[in-house]
């Protein structure tokens, strides 16, 4: 039973805070995503749950107990870093042991533990090497390797996959998540990848800023994105914004065109609208003047503007595949639940 | 480069002449000591000059290593082992641990103690001389070994090295080393410590034939002779007055005294230019 709390935790930097207050709680065996913007503090953020970093406010607890000025060894966790952080110096094996030595296990002990990561990990028979004869997926998998063999209450991942190509990425995010689930360890994992989140994650939090703009499953944060930032953060492409404004029930785009809106909205608005809840529609009101269009073979991704105006809108074309099929001025009709509606200063409404 | 003396034959044949000549040029004087420590003391003050080993090789060098002419070289070649060893383990071991501190932990006036030792960079032993020695002479380390070693054993290059390598360690290797459940000795002596073995031995030959090669301090520091090392008791072995110099033996001797430098060399040879090529991480 392995939850991980976090209290109203601040962090400073000096006078700068760089992490304004960010209250969750982790489940027993749940893994969370957090994602967000270079620089918005998510590593800021592991880090004071690592215990690399002091908390300069606030409170964390792993299995509910007060943790803030425990050394990372002490709260139980083990990390995964970016580059691997493997000790150049030692062979897989030790590297794995490492933390176990220290722990002054004993070597039948230490020894069956490593053996067993090494076979869940499919590195058995490159113990003996260094890290430098391995491969980045391989490295990874020691890195993981080593965080496994402690057992740790909980698992902390930063960006772990960035430094492999996308193909080894898709795989290795594979077997993160199989693993995650098959251990069963609570697990926080920072990227800044939003189809990793979505893919990873149980629960995801989007970060901006040192701030928690949204917390909830992936799906939650695709349907109903709470503020300006999560709707054009999460989802790929992104989402289109246009202005407009609300009134009895109707929302009028900037260009004159008139959507079926909330009736309790009213005022100046920003009506978003999903590229794929486009649909080609004859009938359709929203009218897009074509621009480039990206063929990505099972589907068609067309930047162009909104008729009437200069904003640019993207629409997503499944069963599309080659752009002569298409008109200069196409008219779209948007699906039910697609539009999304945020007041001016970005909060959903 | 094998490619480039592969086509070039007859330009190879004169490169290599050319090299051949130079190591020559360089070689001549060191044949010359030898062939003069093989000669007895008339055949070589005799014209002309004996360019051909004599037959005195063995009696010189047996003279030379037990009985010299102050002190037996012998003597002279155990204090100069035992002060160059000093010197270059010590100075390794204080400069890896300064350096450590200053990379890795934030004390007050960090960077003040940097520079501070980077300082004494510009105060070199001959600089300090008078008052090293007023120092070592209160503490009545005259004619000792920690006299020899101690006053040269900070070491501002090796601690700047060593700093600048630890500079290029990722961070994460330290924070993978905490989160493991290392302390701070621990990460020095497990992962700074093996990773910093190329460098260690570079500095190691490097700093082996520094004290080795230390003339002055043993010069001013050392008054009995059973304390004097081979570099300066070479030069103790020129006589004073009228007396004919006993050049065979001095120059066994002197022979003897490059012996251990280039042996150093020679045994390290490998460790010492991958500690300067590569950095291994
Ligand atoms: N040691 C430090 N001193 C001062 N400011 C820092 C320090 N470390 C981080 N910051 C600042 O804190 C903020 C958050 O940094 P953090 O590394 O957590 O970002 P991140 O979300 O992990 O970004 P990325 O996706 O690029 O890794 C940044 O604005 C950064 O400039
Ligand atoms: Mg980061």
């Amino acid at each position: 039973m392995a939850t991980l709390n976090l209290i109203d935790v601040k962090k400073s930097y000096g006078k700068d805070e760089v992490i304004h207050g960010v209250n969750f709680d982790i489940h027993d065996k749940e893994f969370v995503v957090i994602v967000g913007p270079s620089g918005c503090g998510k590593s800021t953020l592991l880090r004071m749950m690592a215990g690399l970093e002091t908390v300069t406010a606030g409170e964390i607890k792993i299995k509910d107990r007060r943790v803030n000025e425990l050394e990372p060894m002490e709260r139980n966790i083990a990390m995964v870093f970016q580059n691997y952080a493997l000790y150049p110096h030692m062979s897989v094996f030790d590297n794995m042991a490492y933390s176990l030595k220290i722990a002054k296990l004993g070597k039948a002990e230490i020894k069956a533990r490593v053996d067993n990561a090494a076979k869940l990990l499919q590195l058995s028979e490159y113990l003996k090497r260094k890290p430098r004869q391995l491969s980045g997926g391989q490295r990874q998998r020691v890195a993981m390797g080593r965080a496994i063999v402690r057992k740790p209450d909980v698992f902390l991942f930063d960006e772990p996959l960035s430094n492999l190509d996308a193909k080894l990425r898709v795989q290795m995010r594979l077997e993160i998540k199989k693993l995650q689930r098959d251990l069963g360890v609570t697990s926080v994992y920072v990227t800044h990848d939003q189809v990793e989140a979505m893919t990873l994650g149980d629960r995801l939090m989007v970060l901006n800023g040192g701030y928690v703009e949204q917390f909830g499953s992936p799906i939650d944060l695709y349907e109903r994105p709470a503020s300006l930032f999560v709707a054009e953060f999460i989802g790929s492409p992104s989402m289109n914004i246009i202005d407009g404004h609300a009134a009895d029930g109707v929302v009028e785009l900037v260009n004159g065109v008139r959507l079926p809106g909330s009736s309790e909205v009213a005022g100046a608005v920003k009506a978003g609208i999903r590229p794929e809840h486009l649909s080609l529609d004859p009938a359709g009101v929203i009218a897009i003047r074509k621009g480039v269009a990206e063929q990505l073979g099972s589907s068609t991704l067309v930047h162009g503007t909104l008729d009437g105006s200069d904003i640019a809108i993207s629409v997503a074309l499944p069963g599309v595949h080659r752009e002569e099929q298409l008109d200069d001025v196409m008219c779209f009709s948007v699906m039910e639940q697609g539009l999304h509606l945020f007041s001016a200063d970005g909060k959903r409404v | 480069m094998s490619g480039m003396v592969e086509k070039k034959g007859k330009a190879a044949w004169l490169v290599h002449l050319g090299l051949i000549l130079g190591i020559l040029v360089v070689c001549f004087p060191i044949y010359l000591a030898f062939i003069a420590s093989t000669v007895s003391s008339g055949d070589l003050v005799r014209p002309p000059m004996p360019l051909l080993p004599g037959e005195h090789f063995i009696a010189n060098y047996k003279e030379a290593l037990f009985s010299g002419v102050n002190t037996p070289v012998w003597n002279m070649l155990l204090n100069s082992t035992i002060m160059a060893l000093g010197i270059a383990i010590g100075k390794i071991i204080i400069s890896l641990l300064s350096a450590f501190a200053i990379v890795y932990f934030r004390f007050p006036l960090r960077n003040v103690f940097f520079w501070l030792i980077f300082l004494t960079l510009m105060l070199p032993v001959e600089v300090r001389i008078v008052p090293t020695y007023e120092v070592v002479a209160n503490f009545g380390m005259l004619n000792s070994y920690s006299g020899l070693i101690l006053p040269l054993v900070a070491s501002a290059t090796a601690t700047f090295l060593f700093r600048q390598f630890y500079l290029t360690v990722p961070d994460e290797l330290a924070e993978a080393a905490r989160v493991d459940g290392a302390g701070p000795m621990r990460f020095f002596v497990d992962i700074l410590l093996p990773m910093s073995r190329t460098n260690i031995a570079a500095l190691f030959v490097i700093l082996f034939i520094y004290g080795w090669n230390q003339y002055l301090w043993p010069l001013l520091m050392t008054t009995d002779p059973d304390m004097n090392t081979i570099v300066m008791g070479i030069k103790q072995m020129f006589p004073s007055g009228d007396d004919l110099p006993n050049w065979p033996v001095i120059m066994a001797t002197a022979l003897l005294a490059m012996l251990p430098p280039v042996l150093v060399v020679v045994l390290m040879q490998n460790l010492f230019i991958k500690g300067l090529v590569d950095t291994e991480k």
